[in-house]
């Protein structure tokens, strides 16, 4: 029998990274311009003026190019479970399938049915049920992100399961534990909030341009009024939740925190590192500094205290994973050896029991599922060989994590001060804020693409969490097939984005006046 | 019939429904691959891409909603399929992500491309994505070259369950006349919705009558290529399942099934019988426009039985022609019991998504499209 080769995985996580990031560059914009033009058409709706609608409309215009692009890019990702991750897709399928199910039947038809009165019924429903169609749009979009994330939540924090070995794979017992899983909710909202955070700059950024041309000012500004308020709480709820995730990356994912923080050696009262450099010489097993320089953030203990809602908590780093150690609370975590021996004799003792099932051996079969149950919960390290397997591309988390929070701390402080000055009727006068509001839209869409960085590169190897690794997880097809899919899928994708944004710019240009 | 039996059988029906539902919205698919040929002038071709433009989402979103429900309902086909026949499904896939933004983008100034070039890639997706999606569909009966493993998932090095035979992973498919027959019939079938279509949407002379002339060029290839599906797979040996799970070849399995289920056997010859309904009345009389209702329903409906008859009474509804033990059935590929009932309770809803895809396309639709209507419209593509 073939054996797998390491380029195949690689080219199928690259594969799916592509693809996956593609679609997240169109899905943010979708989710968060969706609530503007609902709020605008709400604000048509109340006081007729046809200033609102003309604003609506021009939102509503960019939205449709960039669904377009949502849509076009998500159904690759959707059948790449299969095509590339077949092994997944069976081993945790029975789970994993029932979301993305409901998804489509629950939230894409709402979204694409209203989505043609939005677009094609001003003049054919009434204005009530108009105004109904562009808010379920945005409610469908929504739904869609639940789902997903659901699924997502599942992958990093796997519950609700049992495993059987008689279909060799992961079923589901408790739909509600899934669904209502607090890492789920969690990931709902910060993920859904960085949609609106980045539909909020987008908004203010393109009114701040039609600021600094002198156009369509009382457009503008009405515009600009609401995007910085929106963005505003988007902001301060996106810092919130963000916690949030820290929180439960830190309780369920240890080694993606230690990456995140480039923690090699755990304390307790640990910091939380501000910025920093880090020393690509630095290995798990060698005593190189970890940085070159690094600079704290002021407030001692706070690693600690975020992560386990205790100053004093120790923060276990990748050495004390790989080499096991003792949380504060007295919980004793074992060693990556000891794990990797237990995944072994999970992974046994199914071979035996499956063997024990097909003579009929019944006796037999239930001393090795005993077994099979007592390690399952290392099952996935059994497929791993050295230590190294465990440690995700710790530079990549680490500046993705940093440069993320950064970028929220600097769209808060852009949000009040646009606000600020609108208020002061002096926006137009402060040009070096327009100016800056503009070049924030790009780094609204670095900020979202780094957090998905950070969730997805941050818990390999693991495809799901300490279950099953990306290597058992992938496809058996040629390498060859997926090197020519994902080029495939680049020049398509390449080719598409071009063609939105010079699309988007034409129809900023155009303005909505001239409709 | 135990509980999880009747939850596959359930979840069987479903996935047939919505696979009945896609062949009938594929006339979107049809009608693009003739809006090269339909339409000789600009103002036509805008028009028919109006028409089709609005309904589009409709036959994406049903695929997509089919694709979710096929893994979450039968994994094992989703992980085996898929995996497996990779570049029948990668050209598929193909195919609908450059429809998506096609409509979108053409008119659109700044489109980089040219309208053009838009519209041709809508003319793929009506080529490619009907013919190939029945090609598919038509391995349900002919079998495909695959093995299935589970023992496979405790062994270290090389733990992937679906293996595929031949290195063509999937396009093998395309050298079996009798998968042929399917992928030509679905994509005549799909042109003769679509002319049906404008047929009732269109107000516009030249191009309905113009349709009404292609209703018939499509309507006998698709009419020839469907029987001659049929006959094979009647008249050919079917992949049938004993009590144990065992899988043996029976001659005249799905002539079997079709006698065996009468119920099935009944709708599925009602179901011909209408779709024919449509065709002819609509040949024969130029003044009757409902010919897609009768059609539409009567594919919905033929499809649907079609596929009953792959996955029920004791047919493997996806076997594999290598080795026939590995072959997938309502039974061994199925999701766990417990996970088929909580979508259950999903799929209670659906009557409600039906309504308000009812309403909406009503609202849209109260009177036929003309140019008048496109040129008004400030989102006209
Ligand atoms: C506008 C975008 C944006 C901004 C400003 C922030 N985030 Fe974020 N973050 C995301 C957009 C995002 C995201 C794209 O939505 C991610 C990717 C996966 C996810 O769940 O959300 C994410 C993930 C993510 C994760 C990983 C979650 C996981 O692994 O499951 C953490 C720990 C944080 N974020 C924390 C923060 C903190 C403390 C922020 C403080 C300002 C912050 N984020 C701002
Ligand atoms: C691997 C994961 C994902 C898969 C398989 C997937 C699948 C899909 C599919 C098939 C569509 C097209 C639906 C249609 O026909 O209308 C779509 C669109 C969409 N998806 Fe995803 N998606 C994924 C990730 C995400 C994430 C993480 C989010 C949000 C948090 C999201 C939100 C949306 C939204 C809002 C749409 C509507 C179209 C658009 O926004 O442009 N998706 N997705
Ligand atoms: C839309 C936003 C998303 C982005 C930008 C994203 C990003 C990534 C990245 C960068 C990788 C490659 C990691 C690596 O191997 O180094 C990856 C892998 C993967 N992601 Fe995501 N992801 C997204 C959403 C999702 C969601 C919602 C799911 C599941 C529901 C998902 C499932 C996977 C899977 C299955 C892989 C491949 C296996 C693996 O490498 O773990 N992703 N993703």
């Amino acid at each position: 029998m073939e054996l797998l080769d390491v380029s195949l995985i690689n080219w199928s996580r690259g594969q799916f990274a592509l693809t996956a990031m593609y679609h997240w560059i169109f899905v943010p914009l979708t989710l968060g311009v969706g609530v503007v033009m609902a709020i605008m058409e709400t604000l048509y709706y109340k006081t007729g003026k046809e200033e609102w609608k003309k604003a609506t409309k021009f939102w509503m215009t960019l939205f449709g190019v960039n669904f377009a692009c949502g849509v076009a890019t998500g159904i690759i990702l959707e059948f790449q479970f299969g095509t590339n991750w077949s092994n997944y897709s069976w081993f945790v399928g029975d789970i994993f399938g029932a979301p993305l199910a409901i998804e489509g039947m629950l939230a894409f038809f709402l979204e694409a049915t209203f989505i043609s009165i939005m677009f094609f019924g001003w003049k054919k429903v009434s204005k009530g049920f108009h105004l109904a169609s562009t808010w379920l749009v945005m409610l469908g979009a929504t739904f869609s992100a639940l789902w997903i994330l659901v699924a997502n939540a599942w992958m990093q924090h796997p519950i609700g399961m049992e495993f059987n070995p008689d279909t060799a794979r992961n079923e589901m017992v408790s739909f509600w534990s899934i669904l209502l899983s607090p890492i789920a909710l969690n990931k709902f909202f910060h993920t859904v909030l960085s949609g609106w955070v980045l539909g909020a700059l987008f908004v203010v950024g393109v009114s701040s341009w039609f600021i600094l041309k002198k156009r369509e000012l009382d457009f503008a500004l009405r515009s600009i009024k609401i995007g910085a308020i929106f963005g505003f709480i988007s902001t301060i709820l996106i810092i919130a939740t963000g916690d949030g995730s820290a929180y439960h990356v830190a309780q369920k994912q240890p080694m993606k925190l230690a990456a995140m923080e480039g923690l090699y050696e755990g304390k307790a009262g640990a910091n939380i590192v501000a910025m920093g450099l880090l020393n690509p010489d630095k290995q798990y097993d060698n005593e190189e500094e970890t940085f070159i320089v690094k600079m704290d953030v002021p407030v001692p203990k706070l690693l600690s205290l975020l992560g386990y809602r205790d100053g004093d908590a120790f923060v276990p780093g990748i050495k004390d994973i790989i080499h096991g150690y003792t949380l504060s609370d007295g919980t004793e975590v074992s060693s990556f050896a000891e794990k990797q021996v237990s995944g072994k004799k999970a992974i046994q003792a199914l071979n035996d029991y499956r063997e024990a099932k097909a003579t009929g051996n019944d006796s037999l079969a239930v001393a090795h599922k005993a077994v099979l149950d007592e390690h399952f919960a290392n099952f996935g390290y059994g497929y791993l060989e050295k230590p190294a397997d465990l440690i995700p591309n710790v530079a990549l988390v680490f500046y993705s994590f940093h440069i993320m929070v950064a970028l929220g701390m600097l769209f808060l402080v852009i949000f009040m001060a646009v606000w600020f000055f609108h208020w002061k009727k002096k926006l137009e006068n402060v040009r070096w804020l327009l100016w800056g509001s503009l070049f924030s839209i790009p780094l609204g869409y670095l900020a979202t693409q780094l957090g998905w960085v950070v969730a997805e590169v941050g818990r390999q190897p693991w495809a799901i969490q300490d279950v099953l690794p990306v290597q058992a997880a992938v496809s058996s097809i040629s390498t060859g097939s997926v090197q020519l899919t994902f080029f495939l899928f680049l020049a398509l994708f390449t080719a598409l984005l071009i063609a939105e944004i010079r699309i988007m710019v034409k129809q900023i240009q155009k303005g909505p006046g001239n409709e | 019939m135990t509980t999880y039996a009747f939850f596959q059988h359930y979840w069987w029906f479903l996935i047939s429904l919505l696979g009945g539902l896609l062949t009938f919205l594929l006339f979107i698919q049809g009608g693009q691959s003739m809006l090269f040929s339909l339409s000789k002038t600009e103002d036509e071709k805008r028009l028919l891409v109006n028409v089709l433009g609005r309904k589009w989402e409709y036959t994406f979103t049903t695929l997509v909603t089919f694709g979710g429900a096929f893994f979450a309902s039968f994994p094992l086909f989703y992980s085996t399929s898929f995996g497996g026949a990779y570049w029948v499904w990668v050209i598929i896939l193909f195919a609908f992500t450059i429809q998506a933004f096609s409509y979108e983008f053409q008119s659109k100034p700044g489109n980089v491309y040219g309208k053009t070039t838009y519209r041709s890639l809508l003319f793929i997706n009506g080529l490619l994505g009907t013919f190939l999606l029945g090609v598919a569909v038509a391995t349900f009966f002919t079998g495909s070259d695959f093995t299935v493993g589970k023992d496979n998932i405790t062994n270290i090095a090389s733990p992937v369950i679906s293996r595929w035979g031949s290195g063509w992973h999937g396009l093998e498919a395309l050298l079996c006349p009798r998968n042929l027959f399917l992928g030509l019939a679905i994509f005549f079938l799909a042109r003769t919705q679509a002319t049906l279509f404008f047929i009732n949407r269109l107000k516009h002379e030249v191009l309905e009558n113009r349709s009404h002339k292609y209703l018939l060029y499509n309507a006998i290839p698709f009419v020839v290529f469907f029987l001659a599906f049929l006959i094979s797979i009647f008249l050919s040996e079917g992949f049938a399942v004993q009590d144990n799970g065992a899988v043996y070849m029976e001659k005249y399995k799905y002539l079997h099934n079709l006698i065996e289920m009468p119920v099935v056997g009944i709708l599925f010859l009602l179901g011909v019988l209408t779709v024919l309904y449509g065709i002819i009345a609509s040949i024969l009389k130029q003044s009757f426009k409902k010919g897609i209702w009768f059609s539409g329903v009567g594919t919905v409906v033929t499809v649907t039985m079609l596929l009953l008859i792959a996955g029920y009474n004791n047919t493997s509804f996806y076997p594999s022609s290598s080795d026939l033990q590995s072959s997938l059935t309502i039974f061994n590929a199925s999701s766990s019991e417990f996970t088929l009932k909580a979508m259950s309770w999903a799929s209670i809803l659906v009557p409600i998504v039906a309504g308000y895809i009812f309403i909406a396309w009503r609202a849209l639709e109260k009177k036929k499209t003309d140019m008048d209507d496109i040129n008004s419209d400030s989102h006209a593509y």
